[in-house]
């Protein structure tokens, strides 16, 4: 897949510097100034704190109604972003492609035009097409946030990531992150790049030669084919899940090869100078990308990243939700 | 116009701190919650006086009421967003709330909102170091600093080290409204 056109983000800081999102969706990471992203993260600290009181609820957008428009299947970030809408009180509309219009050959303009004759505030969008949230965003009045559109952005996903890397740092200013396995079918990859390169950190991918796309290096991310290669220069590591259809379409030989050359085990971090943390935005495959016993060690940040990906969730639809 | 200076201020919290102790016979049970963002500061010296007094540690909370503000709907800007820090159990406690100052009531009904959320105390007090009336809910100051009576077109502002690098509050008449 080629480098995708860049399209504007239309989600920018007012210039008087006050803490205000002048955008009304949150579609991408691409173009998103380092303020903006800041204040989400700043904005998901106060909301990691409500997760932990014994009411996690907090009142700022009761009486918005919020849907979500999932036209492909995903439980955990469904669940994540339902638990932050809730927690947030507002009232919240579950759409699932399955069972509904959509099969009947209804197109996304027209299941988005009557959603909305419906009065809803906020949309939060999963689709296979990559474009899909922001054509949403052009013809409905709704706030939209992309939970995932085809192979370009997983936002919230991306933005969870740093929020767990920083937390641990304490800043992702020379951070040296590499983002391994299937880079080219990957939303999150792009997302956490973009991301990640405009908060200062340096982004490296690695994987087999078939999932990386020979244009990667335009968007700042060096290049391994090697994971001992790049053990050693990293702090973190954000595991990719690789999914099973790829190695029927033949981008790779056999799932035991690719745990052989790319496999994320204890034997091959402990070789790093000092301890790497390790991502992965699940679902994962235990002995197949990552090594059931990383999964489980003390590396692993996986299970912070789900808490701390419904409190990223609750900070931006607070942001772009609580205003209008 | 300055209506308090440093020495004032000082006195104030000394004064306040003796009536908590006062009026609850000790320090038993007694935890202090301050509204960001002056009144966490004034809790804290509030605590370190009782703690001076009474020779008993007081645990000490800072409260962001922003989330539950009845204005956020209609703000053009969002308010900044502060962390709440609770790190203690409030149930069955004296909850002496602490403010820099008292004018409408709407901060303290967010903060009881946002306190009810957290748990459940046996009573909450309100500490203010300035009561400047124009009540708009049914909402009174147990312990008061100083009653300041006040137009609604002027302003009182607090000045504390922490925030402001002096000790001071002043009247400000606001032109023009």
């Amino acid at each position: 897949m080629g480098r995708m056109l860049p399209i504007s983000s239309t989600w920018r800081v007012r210039d008087m510097g006050s803490p205000k999102l002048q955008g009304r969706h949150l579609l991408g990471l691409d173009g998103i100034s380092k303020e903006d992203i800041v204040m989400i993260l700043d904005t998901a600290k106060s909301f990691r704190e409500v997760l932990d009181r014994p009411i996690k609820k907090v009142p700022p957008l009761q009486g918005k109604t919020i849907v979500n428009l999932f036209f492909e299947s995903s439980t955990r970030t469904r669940i994540s972003f339902e638990l932050a809408e809730r927690r947030l009180s507002a009232d919240v509309v579950n759409f699932a492609a399955s069972g509904s219009s959509v099969s009947k050959g209804e197109t996304l303009k027209d299941t988005a035009r009557n959603i909305e004759a419906m009065k809803i505030d906020m949309v939060v969008i999963r689709h296979s097409s990559p474009g899909s949230a922001h054509f949403l965003s052009r013809v409905v009045d709704a706030n939209v946030i992309n939970a995932g559109d085809g192979e370009h952005e997983h936002p919230t996903q991306a933005l969870l990531d740093m929020y767990t890397l920083r937390e641990k740092y304490g800043t992702l200013e020379g951070l040296r992150v590499c983002i391994v396995g299937d880079i080219t079918h990957s939303r999150v990859a792009r997302s956490n790049i973009f991301g990640l390169r405009t908060m200062g950190a340096e982004v490296s991918v690695c994987g087999p030669a078939t999932l990386i796309p020979h244009d990667i290096e335009a968007l700042g991310a060096k290049v391994y084919h090697r994971i001992e290669d790049i053990i050693p220069r990293v702090d973190a590591l954000n595991v990719l899940r690789i999914q099973l259809e790829r190695q029927q379409s033949g981008l790779f030989p056999s799932l035991r090869e690719y745990h052989r050359y790319f496999g994320v085990t204890i034997d091959r971090i402990s070789k790093a100078p000092k301890p790497i943390t390790i991502l992965h935005p699940g679902p994962i495959n235990r002995d197949v990308e990552i090594s059931a016993d990383v999964a489980d060690s003390e590396h692993s940040v996986i299970l912070e990243q789900v808490t701390n990906g419904v409190a990223i969730r609750m900070a931006v639809l607070y942001l772009l939700g609580s205003t209008n | 116009m300055q209506v308090i200076d440093e020495d004032g201020i000082r006195r104030s919290v000394m004064r306040l701190a003796h009536e908590v102790v006062e009026k609850f016979r000790g320090a038993e049970r007694i935890v202090l919650v301050g509204i960001r963002k002056r009144g966490d500061h004034l809790a804290a010296r509030l605590a370190r006086a009782i703690e001076e007094i009474e020779g008993k540690k007081i645990d000490v909370g800072f409260l962001d009421i922003t989330l539950y503000r009845d204005d956020l709907r209609g703000r053009l800007d969002h308010p900044e967003l502060k962390s709440t820090e609770i790190l203690f159990n409030i149930d069955g406690k004296i909850l002496i709330l602490v403010d820099d100052v008292l004018y409408t009531g709407r901060t303290i009904r967010a903060a009881l909102d946002a306190l009810a959320d957290i748990g459940r105390p046996s009573s909450i007090q309100l500490l203010v170091l300035i009561d400047r009336g124009h009540r708009e809910l049914p909402i009174k100051a147990d312990f008061v600093g100083k009653n300041l009576p006040t137009s609604s077109t002027q302003q009182i502002e607090v000045h504390l080290k922490e925030v402001d690098g002096e000790d001071a509050a002043y009247l400000i008449d606001l032109e023009g409204s």
